[in-house]
């Protein structure tokens, strides 16, 4: 067995929690100037040039890229070769999260659902654990804002919808949401399994690099489909009018009952703040 | 938003302010702006409905949506960009009767905000979403004034100098999210 004491993964959660909020990923960057170039819309144009140059200024001065330093969310595949020492799992994350939110100035976000009253320092985090093998512990850490997580969307559709009701769904929820997630948007899909799987598979498809093609062929050709259509809605740079409205859609799938068709639509803002570590 | 026809405001705003003021116009906002945000809401419309004052007087004022993150050492102030507007659209139509005249934020307004503007005269203006670090730097003085127990929603008094911001919803009763996409839709 490999140990990782829980110390360790600590330090890990807490310097991510905060370089997650203060670096756009090169993989954003590139989406955002390939968006400009795209750009048909002056205002649009405009917008795109603000958040480069906002995306420089929170790495250079240190401040969060977006006040809403998000939900924090985990997911983890742990080998099942590797045995967490010195304390406990969860515990190790929350304190990270807990310790970068203070030392790194992020906002706390996190409060009870009817009081409303602040947990104080962003706990609970939400945790996605998978057990694979090897004996290696892979990490994300995605702090995701309220604003494009309230204008997500999960839809149980009978089979016979097939790919055009899927379609339909997709861009409707995009499209409804207009300015209010901060466009242009990452779009997370997921299709099948069953209830909770199709809303994890859609964040998860949040995952990947953007710009990284789909390996999946099938799954590639519906996500250029998805994203043209999405496009012509003209819904554009924070929703004032443009070409522009997602950078990119992710597709997850598998395969799901025989009576359902689930599609889950995971709506990212252009504050697009993912971290992938290995242990 | 740097163009040609960008408009100076300074608060406290006017009724001929707002009224010569059209959806589309960029502005660059200096002086003395309030934020708030859902839960400042709700206690400011509680307030209101006991009869009591509230932390600053609304005639003439901006309110603006936002929840800023913590101010590092030697910063006056973290990020602090806008939050999304709608939730704030159950309690708007009772400040705009007070007087308030602008609120800046990101995102649609609901029907009955849109004609409470008409009504009222006031206006509602867009800035960038997501550029928190860049509004950080227009943001010269800021102060909790109220509810400080709510962390980032406490109210604050901020001082501002050139916020740029686009008019969204006019005193006419225009609306440019909905103006700009029918500009670039493909049918």
């Amino acid at each position: 067995m490999r140990k990782i004491s829980a110390k360790h993964l600590t330090e890990v959660i807490k310097r991510e929690v905060i370089a997650a909020n203060l670096q756009l990923g090169d993989d954003m960057i590139e989406a955002l100037r390939r968006a400009r170039n795209i750009e048909e819309s002056e205002v649009g144009k405009e917008i795109l040039d603000k958040l480069l140059e906002n995306a420089e200024l929170a790495s250079a001065n240190r401040i969060p890229i977006c006040q809403d330093t998000g939900l924090v969310v985990i997911f983890a595949e742990l080998g099942q070769e590797v045995c967490i020492v010195d304390g406990d799992f969860t515990e190790a994350i929350e304190e990270g999260v807990r310790v970068g939110y203070q030392e790194g100035y992020l906002r706390k976000s996190v409060c009870h659902p009817f009081t409303r009253e602040n947990t104080g320092d962003n706990t609970p985090v939400i945790i996605h654990l998978d057990m694979v093998p090897g004996d290696r512990l892979r990490l994300w850490v995605v702090p995701k804002g309220g604003g494009s997580e309230n204008m997500s969307a999960l839809y149980m559709l009978p089979p016979s919808a097939g790919w055009n009701g899927v379609k339909e769904k997709v861009v409707e929820t995009v499209v409804r949401a207009g300015p209010n997630p901060c466009p242009p948007t990452i779009v997370g899909v997921g299709i099948g399994g069953n209830f909770e799987k199709c809303a994890i598979l859609a964040k998860k498809a949040l995952l990947r690099p953007v710009s990284e093609p789909n390996p999946v062929a099938e799954l590639q050709a519906m996500e250029v489909e998805l994203l043209e259509e999405i496009n012509k809605s003209g819904v554009g740079p924070e929703g004032l009018g443009g070409r522009v409205t997602s950078l990119a859609v992710h597709i997850n799938m598998m395969p799901c009952h025989i009576a359902s068709l689930p599609v889950a639509v995971n709506i990212q803002c252009h504050a697009n703040r993912h971290r992938e570590v290995l242990l | 938003m740097s163009s040609s026809h960008v408009i100076g405001l300074t608060t406290p705003l006017s009724v001929k302010d707002v009224e010569g003021l059209r959806a589309g116009d960029r502005v660059l906002i200096s002086g003395i702006i309030y934020t708030a945000r859902d839960a400042a809401h709700k206690r400011l419309l509680s307030l209101i409905e006991r009869g009591k004052s509230l932390p600053f007087p609304p005639e003439g004022q901006i309110i603006y949506y936002v929840g800023p993150s913590p101010a590092p050492p030697g910063r006056i102030i973290g990020a602090a960009g806008p939050t999304t507007s709608y939730r704030m659209d159950p309690y708007t139509p009772r400040l705009l009767e007070l007087g308030l005249k602008g609120m800046i934020g990101k995102g649609k307004r609901s029907t009955q905000v849109r004609e409470a503007m008409v009504k009222n005269k006031a206006i509602y203006m867009a800035a960038i979403g997501g550029a928190g670090a860049l509004m950080s730097t227009v943001i010269k003085e800021a102060k909790v004034i109220a509810y400080e127990d709510l962390g980032p929603e406490a109210i604050r008094r901020l001082t501002v100098d050139q916020l740029p911001a686009i008019v969204v919803n006019d005193t006419l009763g225009n609306d440019l999210y909905e103006d700009g996409k029918k500009r670039y839709q493909i049918i």
